[in-house]
């Protein structure tokens, strides 16, 4: 009875023995190696929802059956999947458990003595042998001192080892990828990641509904948020005339913390750091100022409207809804910083600043359905149940009237787009990184190599080893075969 | 376009002139040392031969590597026009990184040749760099201009540089590597002919692919931590999976994968060429398709 339970615990225990070392053999992860290679093409192929959602909204209106099946295959979120975090997951428990019994082994390796002298040095490498005067072993030993080897003497013999900084760097690189590794998962858990949409002249406070869209980690909640208040004073943009293209982009801001203000600048490559929170320029654009008035003349909407830039000179399009005028209308709008009528196009803008600007727009009435709880894109109008009233367009100071009321571009203003970012991993995974490059370079470069030295009837017999094929233990050997017959 | 502008593409006309020039002599010289019967004493020592004017092969070769070095001069002239009228270092797009590379690329030949008879290289160099230098100013020249804000960072000199230092030294140990196979096999089949005697034996192909891999790979692992650091500054995270830097780290694991094969299991010979091609070409697509035609932040092309 007793038999019939063990031998299936033994057995068990043997396949766990197994899977284990299986796991932690070099050819496996070797194989984690390559196959995380591999698994990591897809998703430079297909668009990721953490890079381009958009591509991957566009994929799924183009080809949905297509674009769900994807989607069963976690295609879309490919360095977030179950499949991506198990390669990776196994790879790291096989680094582990290959790494961490490897570093115990070194640790003691290097209390270690060298080991004794081989019986047969005449079998080894660069053996010479040659007549000396008397003391030859400690005038061995004193070279091999002031070189830094570690040093074994016994009876007639001496065995010295240099190089383990090789296997020390071999070591610390591996352990360092488990830091990086711990840093992003640190990151990912306690950080946050927000973006919002900043008019100049407006204040961003840091709390979730100051937010466009705010991500938190998963062990995180929104209480995290370090306070901090931006208050965008002045941006400024400049621009190429030549080619069109962006020179400078700069934010001069008022940052309030703690009680206290301080007026800072902020540029793309030079965010501003409040603790462990960052906040980042991302992109800008324009937001006509727009008042709306009913045909009484009552002001139903005034304010900045941000649209989104289309392209490099900065056209824009955005959607003016105005649910309180009577009726409720909206506006689809194209706005041009530097607007040009060209034949066959239509209007374009020809520059991103603002030269000549004009806000064109079609006017639309009816229900919007904006308390319907669907939640709608702010630069978008959904003009399929309603009604189109009107074509116009305006210049800054411009009014255009149309029959439930009139509109009025009263000027524009720039937008930033302000990223904040809370990395508490980061600078784990950074410490990691040069750790990771430190130790390659003492594992790549550095040179493991013995020297042996025996007393003979007739005088000394020399011989070493070189443990990487590293070149260079030959030049070693004749300097300290002079040292031992010259006593230098 | 500015004056310098002007001046760099005049310079970079010449310097393709001048390699293909040295091409041809190159070329020349392969061929002739094949036919002449004392050329044999030449080209199998891999010693420099300093003397030996009358041959007429020696003189071809110095023919070739004086108008290299000639090439090398006028590039690196119109490298340095560029970056003047551009007012940042020259590797801001395609066009740019193709120039400096291809300088880059002829300078360690250069500098090698001073250490070691390597010019049985000479004709691949030249045709690299004439071919490199071809594609940039045919399919990717852009007019010289100014940085886009994301650009402007010390980081650009850094992490570029060593992107670029480590390209061409993977692409090199490619070459390598390929040569290994070639010549593999053809020995397998018998003896070399006679213009292959002067390349090294395979033994020494395979060994140096594997130096030139281990020298540069921790090279390569700070060209991606800097980048990282730069990213994290521009772009407000170290790293986002975007194209470039999802293949960036392909490469990187899959050389990773090939310093372990070759260290702790014990790789040589064929298997492990092949392992350096296949980790060679993923920096290759890297450098070509993420820029043409991938998305993502690093497509500086131009295109």
């Amino acid at each position: 009875m007793s038999q019939k339970v063990e031998v299936p615990e033994i057995g068990f225990i043997a396949l766990l023995r197994y899977g284990w070392r299986q796991l932690t053999s070099m050819r496996t992860a070797l194989i984690l190696l390559l196959l995380l290679g591999i698994a990591a093409i897809p998703g430079s192929l297909i668009p990721q929802r953490i890079t381009n959602p958009i591509a991957v909204r566009d994929f799924y209106i183009n080809s949905p059956s297509e674009a769900r099946w994807y989607d069963r295959f976690y295609l879309f979120d490919v360095y977030g999947s179950p499949w991506f975090s198990a390669i990776y997951i196994l790879l790291f428990i096989s680094l582990a458990g290959c790494v961490l019994p490897r570093s115990l082994e070194h640790y003691k390796a290097m209390r270690a003595q060298p080991p004794a002298t081989p019986r047969n040095l005449s079998r080894l490498e660069y053996h010479q042998e040659f007549a000396t005067e008397s003391g030859a072993l400690d005038r061995a030993d004193a070279w091999l001192s002031k070189n830094r080897f570690r040093i074994r003497r016994e009876g007639n013999s001496l065995s010295a080892e240099k190089g383990y900084l090789r296997e020390t760097g071999n070591l610390l690189f591996h352990l360092s990828l488990i830091l990086i590794l711990v840093g992003v998962s640190f990151g990912a858990l306690f950080g946050m990641r927000g973006e919002a949409i900043i008019n100049v002249g407006e204040r961003f406070i840091n709390v979730p509904t100051t937010y466009d869209s705010l991500a938190l980690g998963k062990l995180t909640n929104e209480k995290s948020l370090s306070p901090f208040e931006i208050k965008l004073d002045r941006f400024l943009a400049e621009y190429d005339p030549r080619t069109n293209q962006p020179l400078d982009y700069t934010a001069w801001v008022t940052i309030r913390e703690d009680g206290k203000s301080e007026k800072k600048v902020l540029k793309v490559n030079k965010p501003l750091t409040f603790g462990s929170s960052r906040v980042y320029l991302q992109a800008n654009g324009y937001s006509p100022v727009v008042t709306v008035r009913d045909s009484q003349g009552n002001v139903a909407l005034q304010g900045p409207i941000p649209f989104l830039p289309q392209d490099g000179n900065l056209r824009s399009i955005g959607a003016i809804k105005v649910p309180d005028a009577n009726p409720p209308v909206g506006f689809v709008g194209n706005f041009l910083p530097t607007n040009q009528r060209l034949e066959g196009q239509g209007s374009i803008s020809i520059f991103p600043e603002l030269l000549d600007p004009k806000l064109l727009f079609s006017i639309w009435k009816g229900d919007m359905g904006l308390d319907s709880g669907i939640p709608q894109s702010v630069y978008r109008l959904d003009t399929d149940t309603l009604e189109k009233v009107g074509l116009g367009s305006v210049k800054p100071g411009e009014t255009y009237t149309y029959a439930e009321g009139s509109i009025t571009l009263e000027t524009v203003v720039p937008w930033v787009n302000l990223q904040v970012v809370k990395d508490p991993g980061k600078n784990y995974a950074l410490l990691g990184g040069i750790v990771a490059v430190i130790g390659l370079l003492s594992s790549l470069y550095g040179r493991r190599r013995r020297i042996w030295i025996r007393e003979t009837s007739t005088g000394v017999e020399v011989a070493g080893l070189s443990k990487n094929d590293a070149p260079g233990l030959e030049t070693e050997i004749n300097n300290f075969v002079k040292a031992v017959k010259e006593g230098r | 376009m500015t004056e310098w502008a002007y001046i760099s593409n005049n310079l970079v006309y010449a310097a393709m002139a001048v390699f293909a020039l040295s091409f041809v002599a190159h070329a020349f010289e392969t061929a002739f040392a094949v036919r002449t019967p004392e050329s044999k004493e030449v080209t199998t020592g891999s010693k420099l031969v300093q003397t030996l004017d009358y041959k007429r092969t020696e003189k071809a070769a110095r023919i070739a590597t004086t108008l290299m070095g000639l090439g090398f001069v006028l590039l690196f002239g119109g490298v340095i026009a560029r970056g003047i009228s551009n007012q940042h270092v020259p590797w801001s797009n395609m066009y740019e990184f193709s120039i400096t590379g291809a300088l880059a690329f002829t300078g360690a030949y250069l500098a090698a040749l001073r250490k070691y008879d390597l010019r049985w290289l000479g004709l691949f160099v030249s045709l690299a760099a004439l071919l490199t230098l071809g594609t940039a100013v045919t399919l990717l020249y852009r007019d010289s201009g100014p940085l886009v804000p994301a650009l402007n960072s010390t980081w650009l000199v850094i992490h570029v540089i060593a992107a670029i230092i480590s390209g061409g030294v993977f692409l090199f140990a490619n070459i390598v590597a390929g040569a290994y196979l070639y010549l593999e096999r053809i020995e397998s089949r018998g003896a070399r002919p006679a213009w292959l005697q002067r390349v090294p034996s395979i033994e020494v192909l395979d060994q140096l692919s594997y130096r030139l891999v281990a020298f540069v790979f921790p090279l390569w692992t700070f060209s991606v931590i800097a980048g990282a650091i730069w990213a994290e500054s521009a772009w407000g995270r170290y790293w986002g999976w975007d194209p470039k830097e999802t293949w960036a780290f392909i490469t990187w694991v899959a050389y990773a994968a090939y310093l372990h094969a070759r260290v702790t299991v014990g790789w040589r010979g064929r298997r492990a060429a092949w392992l350096c091609i296949f980790a060679g070409s993923t920096f290759l697509f890297n450098y070509v398709y993420v820029n043409v035609w991938g998305t993502g932040k690093h497509t500086y092309s131009g295109l």
